[in-house]
């Protein structure tokens, strides 16, 4: 008779895989690009293919390079390339759009030991290196209507000119603004996926946007705009639910996401940027090992030492 | 009554066979029957090689006082006497006997004179049952609790929540007289005045039949539990069922309860009735590579091989083989292997479940907290015991650790997650020895 696997148990296993996961944020991650190509043109789907290509064949090279083993068929480097991608202006030029990428994948991912190593958020510390290097380019933006001339949030700050666009074309997407980030109702229904697919938990998307919500209407700060502009929902949903850069507790997620509003809030009304949210979640990345510690859940009949 | 119930998963049930009531299997050409199929120590055989024995006979005394007698559960001649290697890696005598086919009754048997407490437990102890689902504890040390009055509640453990697994259920339904005289049997001798049959609710049917049997009886309810997996692990019930912590380091019983599986209170009560003990099981034989799934009743000692030739041989190559469900179940090494006092299931899986997807990194999805029914947090413990340190493994309560298998069962990354805890705990083990010598060195 033949020999028989053995192994320890369990001996079943559930069909969820780190792939599987990533494919599922891809997926939700796909209305806004179809928002991307409706409200900026075609450059928008070339500006993520760059940054998908370059992420992921950094991610190769370096691990050819290292002797590692290859782990692009995760599909993590490409939900990096996506949303590095979302969070640039469409006219970004493209050797800038590669940096960033590099910057994404070799500095903050692999050089910190790769996937679920990183302290930070790739996509989100890429975007704030080019936001320093190239602030020129970073902050162009290209308005779908042709008559604005400044973001929602510097009209709100009262640095620009001009008037707030209508609620329901804030919703749509037309507006200025980093080329994934502006229609709200394409995140929506991929935060919505996210949440049916069991992929996030609600309570840092909650957390955050409620925490941004409640204090700019005490702050008399239009929270209804708030809530569209920016990069706010791409961030409390796709960035702050990253999670090797956030707590893996839920009332950790309840923490950083009111955290990270808390801190974007601050940016945005008394800081000198006119946006907070990558900041935000950048800073509460870093408080990330500390608040998971802190709401360990206790273990059930765990004596005291 | 408990507020809020633990948290688990939700598995895939499975319970192919939970229509089939059992079969009795033609009785094999030779048994093997190891001396150590419960916790503690092993048993002494008292046959020899030439010996005749029949069914029922005692061929092994207990060990003692954490151990459990043996008997035969089929009439031949003692072959041989001799150690094997069991599945769980331990060594240990095992008495093979060539059967006569003719199952001829052991003139021992007699119901045992039972009239109090203390000759309850006594009973107990000569019917060679020891915990069967799964554990292997001999149920005579359990019940020997040292005051009755302490007792606060009996929990009877009908949950069976491992996928494939319905020899339970099969014991509720087949059994459910043999059950109900059991608590009766638990009222007078250990004076208990709350008994809880918890049972899950994919099993409505013994339900309702439990709850007809008990209807005006004040001390015997019934609790309807989610199917929730690991509903039926002695702390998950315990709570689920009377809300009540049993603490790091200490037994139901310090906080008053005493969990019993189902199947382990009917054998007792068949003992204390017939005088019959302990030597054939009602097992679950399924799985993808069984060709006819069925629940049949074997003599202990029979040889895995023999008893899925009985259900029809394999439909495809087999390349894993268990005793017990696949959450918790040990992988078989061979097929020669002899179902034990405690197996409840043999499944059998081919080429495609038999092996597991590869590890990849920890992405820290936290889904392996959210899936511990005792909140313990097992990415963390496994960093810890990554980089060596035992003194976080302790802070972190791994030894409170059951190895029900929820966080490597959901872990998208397919982390050996239950087999990093066995380790961690090997290491912690040491490191508190250790810890304890220096101590007594201090003073």
């Amino acid at each position: 008779m033949s020999q028989m696997i053995v192994s320890v148990s369990p001996h079943f296993k559930d069909k969820t895989s780190t792939q599987s996961i990533m494919r599922d944020v891809l997926i939700a991650l796909f209305p806004a690009l179809v928002a991307a190509y409706l409200i900026f043109g075609w450059r928008s789907l070339l500006v993520t293919a760059v940054c998908v290509v370059s992420c992921v064949g950094s991610e190769w090279l370096y691990e050819k390079l290292m002797g590692k083993p290859n782990t692009i068929s995760d599909l993590s480097a490409a939900v990096t390339g996506v949303l590095l991608a979302y969070n640039l202006p469409v006219g970004i030029p493209l050797w800038q759009a590669v940096i960033g990428s590099l910057v994404a994948i070799i500095v903050v991912k692999q050089l910190f030991g790769g996937l679920g190593q990183n302290f930070a958020n790739p996509a989100i510390t890429a975007r704030i290196v080019m936001l320093l290097a190239f602030s020129g380019t970073m902050t162009t933006w290209v308005f779908p209507d042709a008559v604005s001339s400044a973001t929602t949030l510097s009209i709100l700050k009262g640095e620009g000119s001009g008037s707030l666009p209508a609620l329901k074309d804030m919703f749509l997407g037309l507006r200025g603004g980093s080329l994934g980030e502006t229609s709200a109702l394409a995140l929506l229904i991929g935060g919505a996926y996210l949440l049916i697919r069991r992929v996030i938990s609600w309570h840092t998307p909650v957390a955050f946007v409620g925490t941004v919500f409640i204090l700019t209407l005490l702050l008399g700060k239009q929270p209804e705009y708030q809530l569209m502009s920016g990069g706010l929902l791409l961030g409390a949903f796709f960035m702050a639910t990253d999670y090797s850069s956030t707590p893996s507790t839920n009332s950790g997620r309840l923490i950083f996401g009111i955290g990270c509003g808390l801190i974007t809030v601050l940016i945005r009304v008394w800081g000198n940027y006119p946006e907070g949210v990558s900041f935000s979640i950048l800073l509460m990345n870093i408080l990330t090992p500390y608040i998971s510690k802190l709401t360990r859940p206790r273990p059930l009949g765990g004596a005291k030492i | 009554m408990a507020g809020r119930k633990l948290r688990g998963i939700k598995v895939p049930h499975k319970k192919n066979t939970a229509d089939k009531g059992p079969k009795r299997m033609p009785v094999p050409p030779m048994v093997c029957v190891p001396m150590s199929m419960h916790i503690g120590a092993p048993a002494k055989p008292i046959v020899k090689a030439g010996d005749e024995v029949k069914v029922g006979q005692l061929i092994a005394e207990a060990g003692g006082f954490v151990s459990s007698p043996i008997h035969s559960g089929v009439s031949g001649k003692v072959k041989k006497v001799e150690d094997i290697l069991l599945s769980s890696g331990q060594k240990a005598p095992a008495v093979f006997i060539e059967t006569d086919g003719e199952q001829a009754i052991s003139e021992d048997i007699a119901p045992p004179e039972v009239h109090d407490f203390k000759s309850f437990i006594e009973a107990v102890r000569q019917s060679g049952v020891v915990g069967l689902g799964g554990a292997g504890f001999p149920t005579s040390v359990k019940l020997n609790v040292a005051d009755t009055s302490k007792i606060e509640a009996i929990v009877i453990n009908g949950a069976e929540c491992e996928p494939y697994i319905t020899s339970d259920t099969r014991t509720m339904i087949d059994e459910a007289q043999s059950v109900a005289d059991g608590i009766e049997l638990l009222k007078k001798y250990l004076n208990a005045k709350n008994i809880i049959i918890g049972i899950e609710k994919n099993k409505p049917d013994c339900i309702k039949n439990f709850n007809k049997m008990f209807k005006g009886d004040e001390s015997v309810r019934v609790a309807a539990l989610p199917s929730v997996y690991p509903q039926g692990a002695e702390k998950v019930l315990i709570y689920n069922t009377t809300g009540k912590i049993v603490p790091e380091g200490k037994l139901p019983i310090d906080v008053g309860v005493i969990v019993i599986n189902c199947t382990t209170l009917a054998a007792i009560e068949k003992y204390i009735r017939t005088g019959l003990p302990l030597y054939e099981k009602c097992i679950t034989v399924d799985g993808s590579a069984v060709k006819n799934p069925e629940n049949i009743i074997v003599p202990i000692g029979t040889a895995v091989k023999d008893v899925f030739e009985f259900c029809g041989g394999f439909s495809k190559e087999p390349k894993k083989v268990l005793y017990g469900g696949p959450m918790m179940g040990i992988a078989v090494p061979d097929l020669d292997q002899p179902v034990l006092k405690n197996t409840n299931a043999l499944l059998a899986f081919s080429e495609g479940e038999a092996q597991l997807p590869k590890e990849s990194p920890c992405i820290k999805c936290g889904r392996c907290i959210a899936s511990c029914p005792l909140k313990l947090s097992p990415v963390d413990i496994e960093t810890a015991y990554k980089l060596s340190c035992p003194e976080d493994l302790e802070a972190l309560k791994l030894n409170l650790c059951m190895e029900c298998g929820c966080c490597s069962y959901v872990c998208p990354a397919n982390r050996h997650l239950v087999q990093t805890n066995k380790l961690g705990k090997a290491m912690l083990r040491s490191y508190q020895a250790l810890k304890k010598a220096a101590k007594e060195e201090e003073k």
